[in-house]
């Protein structure tokens, strides 16, 4: 008979090995997904994880969706650290987007060197005042990030509808539902020719560095983990909760808001009624896999970003919907949970007496 | 107020509620046992997708919502078991739940965007249908409604006139000293999370094929967790998850007369008032911290693990 035992210390193999076991399982699953949908495993094995990497500009669309994923995780990371639950990235990410294109639409049409610096200045800001209501509300209130950062997701969206389908709307667009085009001088510079990849991904990595600067080397980043890691003892040696709170709310919407004005100024190019296929939301399981380390979140949000290619090449050759792709990220977050857990237990096997 | 204007919003304020009401239950009677389960709206999706293709192909919706209940369930067994087993977190785990039942959904839900599907007829209630005044404004909902009802009344039986009842309570309040009486801590926790995935199961097959007699991706459009807000707006109280539910399906149905009073709002910011409702209502809730400290089961969302 198998048991489950509780370790005498943590493991420190597994919470290395947790991710890549998680990973390791969810290619496992996805071959017994494509065998049951009647398509030859390995061949769609390879159609969905290899071929979207075996072309320059498919490495280039892997650092286009990596940079948003990369960005919204940095920031949720932070705050998941000190047990600040900010799941509506989502949200601060069209915010980011909206506030970013607005200070371009306001612009006009003369080209300055000084609209594409104001646009994402105004992203971050936008992003950092979407996430500063449920901190509000939270520092006094007590009410639940939780449920109002995801409401305002929701409400971000809508927005974003309306602004699309009234008062921006390109009045030369042909009444589609989309702002006008942003000219050369709005958008983030390629980072070669032959690919759609932009600056917004040397940000990302940029923030990467920060993120773990601010964790592992700043009293605040201390501050922060020791509050998610023991509450009580944060309590007593008289760190703020309500300043940890603002900070990784802030943080947390800046960083949205910057991967929303990547959006529109970067693959887009003008606003739309969607402009991220729910980055906002994959990016919690990025920053789980990644174990909430700058490092770890790279990867994940690497692998994550190859789910999201593998989803839309999988649509094209093998005619599976691309929602599979959503498909296998929740698997990954179970897998990693159902993987995590035996960082403190193990099995063991007991004789029946 | 004309009677028809009247029997028609109070139909679509029950249509609304409905789902909410079904969504909450379940979950208030999980978080009584002390598990907070974030995934309600994932289950409530794959409830709604379930429901659909089973009420489809099969041409019964009660079929349907059986596997609407079973798909919620087996979604919710998915979190007992790394929960309750694993001592995984279950902010997280619940998170998790969600984003796989929004995946999962749009997936399988692939094959049946667009298609047609018979909405859950009302019933026939001989004689009290018939009724004057009283019989279009009350007698003429379709089953679930009046289930709706039926639930609430034994959610509460149950939780406050049974054994097993307290015992469930007693759990959510102090795992450690229930398991230490000798009471099946696990047995009761894994089956309040199952009951609590098969009421959103239910709920989300309300959606599809009654609410929106159809499948589009999302369509839950985030009620799950606006069930999840009623349970602490209700601190944890059945009759006002049941009042509540109503309220905000009153909130719905406001953005539908509004246009029709000739209230020239752009239709957006009358569909963000469900979100924004809710909002303000965990604000007014949460501002007076001692009803929600006094009601909320005390050992909510924290693992427990009998060690043997």
């Amino acid at each position: 008979m198998l048991r489950l035992e509780r370790r005498a210390q943590p493991s420190r193999a597994m919470r290395v090995l947790a991710p890549l076991i998680a990973a390791l399982l969810m290619f496992l699953t996805g071959l017994v997904i494509f065998t049951l949908l009647g398509k030859a495993p390995l061949a769609a094995f390879g159609v969905f994880f290899v071929k979207p990497l075996s072309s320059m500009y498919g490495l280039g669309e892997l650092l286009v969706k990596t940079a948003p994923l990369l960005l919204c995780a940095l920031g949720l990371a932070i705050g998941f650290r000190a047990n600040v639950w900010n799941i509506g990235a989502e949200g601060q990410l069209v915010a980011g987007a909206l506030a970013g294109s607005g200070v371009a639409l306001a612009w006009g049409q003369t080209e300055s060197a000084g609209v594409l610096p104001a646009m994402l200045l105004a992203g971050a800001l936008g992003g950092m005042a979407w996430a500063a209501v449920p901190a509000l509300l939270r520092t006094r209130f007590r009410t639940s990030e939780i449920l109002t950062s995801l409401m305002l997701v929701y409400v971000a969206q809508l927005l974003l509808s309306y602004l699309v389908h009234g008062p921006w709307r390109d009045p030369d667009g042909f009444n589609f539902p989309q702002s006008r085009m942003f000219n050369d001088w709005e958008l983030l510079p390629l980072l070669g020719e032959g690919t759609r990849a932009h600056l917004g991904a040397v940000f990302a990595l940029v923030a990467a560095l920060l993120s773990w600067f601010f964790t592992e080397k700043t009293y605040a980043g201390y501050r922060l983990q020791v509050a998610g890691l023991a509450p009580a003892a944060a309590a007593y040696a008289g760190f703020g909760e309500q300043r940890n709170v603002w900070l990784a709310l802030l943080i947390g919407g800046a960083c949205a808001g910057l991967a929303g004005i990547g959006e529109v100024a970067g693959p887009i190019g003008q606003l739309q009624p969607s402009v991220s296929p729910g980055y906002g939301f994959a990016a919690i399981i990025v920053a789980f896999v990644g174990r909430l380390h700058a490092a770890g979140i790279v990867l994940a949000s690497l692998l994550m970003s190859l789910l999201y290619l593998g989803g839309e090449q999988a649509q094209i050759d093998l005619a599976l919907p691309a929602a599979i792709t959503g498909l296998f990220q929740g698997l990954l977050l179970f897998y990693l949970l159902a993987a995590d857990a035996f960082v403190t237990w193990r099995i063991r096997r007991v004789r029946r007496a | 107020m004309s009677i028809e204007l009247l029997t028609a919003m109070l139909a679509s304020t029950a249509a609304a509620a409905t789902p909410l009401v079904y969504a909450a239950l379940g979950e208030l009677v999980t978080e009584r046992a002390g598990v907070l389960n974030l995934g309600v709206e994932g289950m409530m999706l794959v409830g709604a997708i379930a429901g659909f293709a089973v009420g489809l192909t099969s041409g019964s919706l009660l079929l349907g919502y059986l596997a609407a209940a079973g798909a919620g369930m087996a979604l919710a067994l998915i979190f007992a078991l790394l929960t309750l087993q694993l001592q995984t977190n279950q902010v997280a785990t619940g998170l998790a739940l969600t984003l796989f039942g929004v995946g999962l959904s749009a997936f399988i839900g692939k094959a049946y965007t667009g298609q047609p599907i018979a909405a859950l007829p009302p019933l026939s209630l001989p004689l009290l249908g018939e009724l004057p005044v009283v019989g279009p404004l009350l007698f003429r909902f379709d089953a679930l409604v009046y289930g709706a009802f039926v639930l609430f009344f034994a959610v509460q039986w149950f939780l406050s006139r049974t054994r097993t009842g307290l015992l469930l309570r007693a759990v959510g309040e102090s795992p450690a000293v229930a398991h230490a009486i000798g009471h099946p801590v696990q047995r009761l926790r894994y089956a309040a999370v199952l009951f609590g995935g098969a009421c959103s199961g239910i709920a989300g097959a309300y959606l599809s094929t009654a609410l929106t007699p159809m499948w589009v991706e999302g369509l839950s459009a985030g009620r799950g967790w606006i069930a999840l807000a009623l349970v602490v707006f209700a601190t944890w109280k059945p009759l006002r998850v049941l009042a509540g539910a109503y309220l905000f399906g009153g909130v719905t149905v406001l953005q539908l007369y509004a246009q029709g009073l000739g209230l020239h709002i752009p239709s957006e910011f009358l569909s963000m008032l469900p979100y924004l409702a809710t909002i303000v209502v965990l604000v007014l809730i949460c501002r007076d911290g001692r009803s929600i400290l006094l009601n909320q089961p005390a050992w909510l969302g924290k693992s427990f693990r009998p060690e043997a």
